[in-house]
């Protein structure tokens, strides 16, 4: 089985998030940057138990510039055979989309995993586009995925509930939790991570079809009101007659 | 040009988060169309939040991304539609960013207020920061954060017109499904109410007190990461950055620490309380109301505190 699993990067989920430039640009000053959490622990970690037991080939790709390539090292570290960097600005979900489904496409993949959202856009959307694109089924929010033969059977989160469902490849999968366990790299993966194929691919020439005009953050809250564990009435009285939430 | 908006449905009941959408769209001044799928009665109630007509595919009966992205396209060029409306629900995450790479529009994922000139506002990092955010196309796609603009029922009702294009075959086949409470209680995306225990609970055994709570206020149940995954409580109660991500009126977290990641998926709340030993603990600066105290005393004293609030009015 060819899979693709799509890798972004993100700031550590502890960053502290700053905006410049009059607020139009996040400020990256001081910011440690990983592999989106759920691209790692869940969509990358899958794919490589289903190569271990389907067999296959595991690559990763990611649409961005240079500063990509540590977390791309990072999931090479982590098992991925080898890995493919679209070299341009991820501008918005569709623009990166794009790339990705042009990428799969030249390359006949039968499963294109992703992490269910970014921690920075919180977009979840690209898996959709992607599979659109292809003109494939998409399963959004897969916490468990087994494949058998050229069916794979998954479960997905949906308003209200789990579904099991069935669909043949190839096929787009978003992943959640739940469908894998984080896995920490060790030495030999990382020493071979090193030599392994990291190819850069020049991007597609299509239009940005959002932009992000500026940032604003929240406004500061105020002061936590404290209530005597002795007297957790008031506290009823407040969420009633003040807060309006009973 | 009337506002398409995609209004989803679980066995014939029309999602509130659905009902949200219609009620963004009909705010945005346009006339409003709906569109859903499977067997719904009359206009499913989509009238009465400013739908003017429901287009409904009887035919569909499973939630497959390809067929009712068919069904949206199609349904957006017979009324002549430029903008598209989902909720930022799992159903809307699922269909909306395909109907977008169809259409090649812009779509803005997760909208918390109406559009203001060309500007729609989202939050960005997990909660942490709002974008403004500008479409370049002709055509949009918006889908609106669930609790974030709330209904608005205005009595009309909606001339209801069945759906007779070609949408295929669906590409996913269900086998079943598992509906998260079988007890009937909210789901925790759409929950108003939530009462939500961590660590500080010290076993799963003495969750007994966090269910009464959350039984006298009506409330859904949620944890703190580490409690899902030592397994005190099933992962669909796991709320935070990589959890559910939550927004509804009231929040009460129990011997939670308050982490970052915790927070990211719980900072929507509009009102938060904080129970927690630890006068330092984190959670009491993200807090609009706590109380330092031990769980173990305070929480069944609160269930009754509010036990008595609810015999009194
Ligand atoms: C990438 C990443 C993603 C993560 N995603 C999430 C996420 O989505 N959701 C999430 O929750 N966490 C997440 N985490 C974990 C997070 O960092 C914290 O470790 C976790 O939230 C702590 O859970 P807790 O508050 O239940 O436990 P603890 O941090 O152990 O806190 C327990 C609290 O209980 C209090 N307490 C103890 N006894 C009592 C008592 N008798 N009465 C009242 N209070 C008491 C203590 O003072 C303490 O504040 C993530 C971490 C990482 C690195
Ligand atoms: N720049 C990118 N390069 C590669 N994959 C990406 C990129 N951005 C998003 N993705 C993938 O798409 C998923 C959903 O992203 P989003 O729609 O931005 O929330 C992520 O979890 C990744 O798997």
């Amino acid at each position: 089985m060819k899979i693709l699993v799509c890798i972004s990067k993100a700031p550590d989920t502890t960053s502290r998030i700053a905006f410049t430039d009059n607020g139009t640009a996040f400020d990256e000053n001081g910011v440690q940057f990983i592999v989106n959490p759920y691209d790692e622990w869940y969509a990358l970690v899958r794919a490589l138990e289903l190569k271990e037991t389907q067999g296959g080939s595991v690559t990763t790709v990611t649409v961005g510039g240079v500063d990509c390539d540590p977390i791309i090292r990072k999931a090479l570290a982590i098992g991925s055979d080898d890995a493919v960097r679209i070299n341009t600005d991820p501008k918005d979900s569709l623009f990166v989309a794009k790339q990705i489904a042009a990428y799969a496409k030249d390359n006949a993949f039968d499963l294109v995993l992703l992490g269910k959202e970014t921690i920075d856009y919180n977009g979840a959307v690209v898996g959709g586009m992607v599979a659109e694109l292809l003109d494939v089924p998409f399963v959004s929010f897969a916490i468990k995925m087994e494949v058998n033969g050229s069916t794979a059977t998954l479960e997905r989160e949906v308003q209200g509930g789990v579904e099991v469902v069935e669909a043949n490849f190839p096929l787009v999968v978003s992943a959640a939790k739940g469908m894998a366990e984080q896995r920490i790299p060790n030495m030999r993966g990382i020493m071979a991570a090193r030599t392994k194929p990291l190819q850069i691919v020049e991007a597609q020439d299509v239009s940005t079809s959002t932009t992000i005009v500026r940032y604003e953050l929240p406004p500061a809250k105020a002061a936590v009101k404290l209530v005597s564990a002795d007297n957790v009435a008031e506290l009823v009285e407040l969420l009633h007659k003040e807060a309006k939430v009973i | 040009m009337p506002t398409l908006v995609f209004a989803d449905n679980i066995g014939g009941k029309i999602t509130k988060s659905s009902l949200e959408a219609v009620s963004y769209a009909a705010s945005m001044g346009d006339e409003v169309v709906a569109v859903t799928y499977g067997n719904i009665d009359g206009d499913g109630g989509l009238g009465n939040y400013g739908a003017k007509k429901v287009i409904v595919a009887s035919g569909v009966t499973t939630q497959d991304s390809q067929q009712l992205t068919k069904l949206v396209v199609q349904a957006s060029t017979s009324v002549g539609a430029n903008t598209i409306v989902f909720s930022h629900d799992n159903t809307g995450k699922s269909i909306a960013p395909r109907v977008a790479a169809r259409l090649d529009a812009g779509l803005v994922a997760g909208a918390t207020a109406l559009p203001a000139g060309d500007e729609i506002k989202k939050n960005v990092f997990s909660g942490k920061a709002m974008a403004y955010v500008k479409v370049n196309t002709d055509k949009k796609v918006i889908s609106v954060l669930p609790n974030s603009v709330g209904l608005k029922a205005t009595g009309g009702s909606a001339e209801v017109e069945s759906f007779s294009g070609d949408l295929g075959n669906a590409g996913v086949k269900v086998i079943e499904f598992k509906p998260t409470s079988a007890d009937g209680a909210i789901p925790l995306p759409e929950a108003e109410l939530v009462v939500s225990a961590g660590r500080g609970m010290k076993g799963p055994e003495n969750w007994g007190i966090v269910e009464d709570l959350a039984n006298v206020l009506g409330a859904t149940t949620a944890c703190s990461r580490p409690v899902a995954d030592i397994g005190w409580r099933p992962h669909h109660e796991h709320v935070g950055q990589t959890g559910v991500a939550i927004r509804p009126n009231l929040y009460i977290a129990i011997g939670i620490s308050g982490a970052i990641q915790h927070l990211a998926g719980v900072n929507g709340s509009k009102v938060i309380v904080v129970i927690n030993t630890d006068p330092e603990a984190p959670f009491f600066k993200a807090a609009d109301y706590g109380i330092v105290g031990d769980a173990f005393e305070v929480v069944p004293k609160l269930t009754e505190a509010f036990k008595a609030f609810q015999a009194a009015h």
